[in-house]
């Protein structure tokens, strides 16, 4: 395959308990796209992007990294990714910036500098016990500014966040996209960037309710 | 880094740390409970010398069972699990680390303070050094095989209660070999034989126990 | 590994064997002939071991109680590896009905242990004098029993079935490296305790005319526990393929199968 893309997902089935979650999912990143999952509530959004990011095993159908399958290429693949999901993983007795610290053991980047960044400048040493929903998610977020990841996966990245916090984290992506990056996102929210995508999950409804 | 073996094991030891209050809670327990003995049975030295090291040993047993639970369960709440299970790194390694912390924060001291509980229910003199010998082992044995059954039932409501059920049989070659280990010294048998056969299920436990955990822990996002 | 299970023959059979659908409508074909040869042997067994075999020169009748409480003792331990092996394949094969087996086992072998430990308890009042004696083999199948209640519990704790599958298999495996320890140390526990009692070994060489009754007994609990385990699974096969068209035609009066 010449033109490979980073990400391609073919026919991507997933089993909940013999209930079809969904079925045949075909879906390729390149480098430099934004992809944006859309569907209704309970339409598996969620569950794709963990499928994505390896947290639940597809029923069938591959996923495969820059043309390896990711079963592979698992370290390599994990290695290159970045999830954020609906919680935060942030410690509550930990400071932020020991929390961001932890997460992103490894990188070269100061985490003062990043949470300075996402508008917590007063909170950096301050325990996250202290801080509010849209402050943690926003310690979360932090983890963008230092992370070498090459594909980020961001479940629900708005939620409890502010117009000014939205600003931000389109901001992030946009520069992450120019890097060549690549972002799978699932989101209610129409976003103000270029050149999104969007891919909409349709709710499977036979066997359901029944 | 050890594959995640000593980051994990230094954040659980800092996290106890911070909350030291809830940490100290199985030590506590540990403690007052021994003293439900010589109130319940009888305060004659006789008796109770005849019973302290089964009784140390069931009670510690507990205290560790009783601080199991949140093993995992916390990191499953905040979403720390979830980032754990897409770390590149092997699973068992930083779930190792976190039961070291676990038995430094537990087993560790209740190892420690059990002369206390020794002078309390008149253990004999013969008994000191094999109870801390058999408590280190085996208390490092029981937070190992806890955490099979943290992790099996770390997405589950109310899963504390199971957990006890699911691990407790587990618990019972430790708690018989352990407390043999005590009752041989006392009795001016030699107490090394017991004691490497729990050295034996610790060397086991350590080499199982973290991939059974894991194994486990990856079930918690499927439910 | 779907597509070289597809390509190699061999391996079709054990495909087969993994359709839930197959396995109900082959069992059902066995399941006659085998309740009729579990009835036949049990009947003989029982009328030979307690009418005709002779008396036991120390316990007199009591002893013939042996001819239930042994076979159920050994299948409650069999059934544990049963259900372990099937958990097993389950998490490695990936096949649903491995695990169906495996819920089927564990009420099936948590029953068994339960009237081991009951036969047990009636046997012992005649040659101990007390319902329960802290002895090692009473004591380990007391363990095996908490074993088989964890995993029953554990396995209706969770809210999907997949997961509660595999929790299962996990605990079973972990619990089946568990059980030669356990036996080993209640035996060596009990061997440092012993009490100073009547110690009732099973005489080492048992009389012929004893033993042949025990071993149809053996073999008929193993014909009876075959059928046990398959009207189980299948009954766990019709609630978990409840949506499946086959299951709604065999509902809505089928051909019997």
């Amino acid at each position: 395959m010449p033109n490979t893309s980073l990400l391609t997902v073919e026919r991507l089935c997933f089993e909940r308990d013999d209930c079809n979650v969904f079925e045949q999912i075909d879906l390729r990143v390149n480098a430099g796209d934004i992809v944006q999952i859309e569907g209704i509530n309970g339409s598996g959004k969620t569950t794709l992007l963990r499928l994505l990011t390896t947290a639940l095993q597809p029923t069938s159908g591959t996923i495969s990294y820059s043309g390896q399958s990711i079963d592979l290429c698992r370290y390599q693949y994990l290695s290159d990714i970045l999830y954020l999901g609906h919680q935060p993983a942030v410690k509550m007795t930990l400071t932020a910036a020991e929390n961001l610290r932890w997460m992103t053991a490894g990188s070269s980047a100061c985490p003062e500098t990043a949470l300075v960044a996402v508008g917590l400048a007063g909170y950096v040493d301050v325990p996250c016990y202290s801080l509010s929903a849209g402050q943690h998610r926003r310690v979360a977020l932090a983890r963008l500014l230092m992370t070498d990841a090459l594909v980020w996966f961001l479940d629900e990245p708005f939620t409890a966040i502010d117009k000014q916090g939205v600003g931000f984290l389109e901001n992030c992506m946009r520069d992450h996209v120019k890097r060549g990056g690549a972002i799978v996102l699932s989101s209610h929210q129409d976003l103000r960037l270029d050149g999104v995508r969007k891919y909409q999950l349709m709710p499977h409804t036979d066997q359901r309710g029944l | 880094m050890h594959g995640g073996f000593s980051a994990y094991l230094r954040r659980d030891l800092l996290l106890a740390y911070r909350r030291r209050g809830e940490a100290a809670s199985p030590l506590i327990f540990f403690i007052m409970v021994s003293t439900l003995i010589p109130l319940g049975i009888t305060p004659e030295s006789g008796r109770l010398a005849e019973i302290a090291p089964g009784i140390i040993w069931v009670m510690a047993l507990l205290a560790t069972l009783l601080s199991t639970d949140g093993l995992f369960a916390n990191d499953y709440q905040d979403g720390s699990l979830e980032q754990l299970l897409i770390s590149p790194q092997l699973l068992a390694m930083p779930v190792l680390g976190k039961v070291t912390a676990h038995w430094m924060v537990t087993g560790l001291p209740l190892t420690l303070v059990s002369p206390l509980l020794g002078v309390m229910l008149s253990l004999p003199q013969e008994g000191y050094l094999p109870l801390l010998a058999s408590l280190a082992l085996g208390t490092a044995c029981l937070s190992l095989i806890g955490a099979v059954g943290a992790a099996l039932t770390v997405s589950l409501r109310r899963g504390g209660l199971l957990l006890s059920l699911l691990v407790m049989p587990l618990y019972m070659p430790v708690i018989i070999f352990g407390s043999a280990t005590v009752q041989s010294a006392i009795d001016g048998f030699v107490w090394f034989g017991p004691l490497a056969i729990l050295g034996a299920m610790l060397a086991a436990a350590v080499a199982l126990c973290p991939l059974a955990s894991a194994g486990a822990l990856r079930l918690a996002s499927i439910n | 590994m779907n597509r070289l299970l597809n390509w190699s023959p061999s391996w079709q059979w054990f495909h087969r064997l993994g359709s839930p659908r197959w396995f109900y409508q082959a069992s059902g074909r066995w399941l006659p002939w085998l309740s009729l040869l579990a009835l036949t042997l049990l009947l003989t067994g029982l009328v030979w071991g307690l009418g005709f075999a002779p008396q036991d020169a120390k316990q007199g009748n009591s002893f013939r109680i042996i001819y239930l409480h042994v076979p159920v003792s050994f299948l409650a331990l069999a059934g544990y590896y049963i259900m372990a092996i099937a958990g097993a394949i389950g998490l490695i094969w990936k096949m649903k009905l491995s695990y169906m087996v495996m819920k089927a086992a564990a009420p099936v072998g948590a029953a068994l242990t339960f009237l081991a430990l009951f036969t047990g308890a009636v046997w012992g009042k005649p040659t101990w004098g007390t319902y329960w004696v802290w002895d090692a083999r009473v004591t380990s199948m007391l363990i095996l029993l908490f074993l088989y209640l964890g995993i029953l519990a554990l396995q209706y704790a969770f809210h999907s079935n997949e997961a509660g599958n595999k929790a299962s298999a996990i605990l079973a495996l972990v619990g089946t490296a568990n059980i030669p320890i356990i036996y080993k140390s209640v035996d060596w526990w009990y061997t440092l305790h012993q009490p100073a009692t009547i110690k009732l070994t099973s005489a080492p060489s048992m009389h012929p005319d004893m033993f042949a009754p025990l071993l149809v007994m053996i073999v008929g609990f193993y014909c009876f526990y075959t059928v046990a385990l398959l009207l189980f699974t299948r009954a766990e096969i019709l609630r978990r393929e409840r949506k499946s068209v086959w299951v709604r035609e065999l509902a809505l009066g089928g051909p019997a199968l």
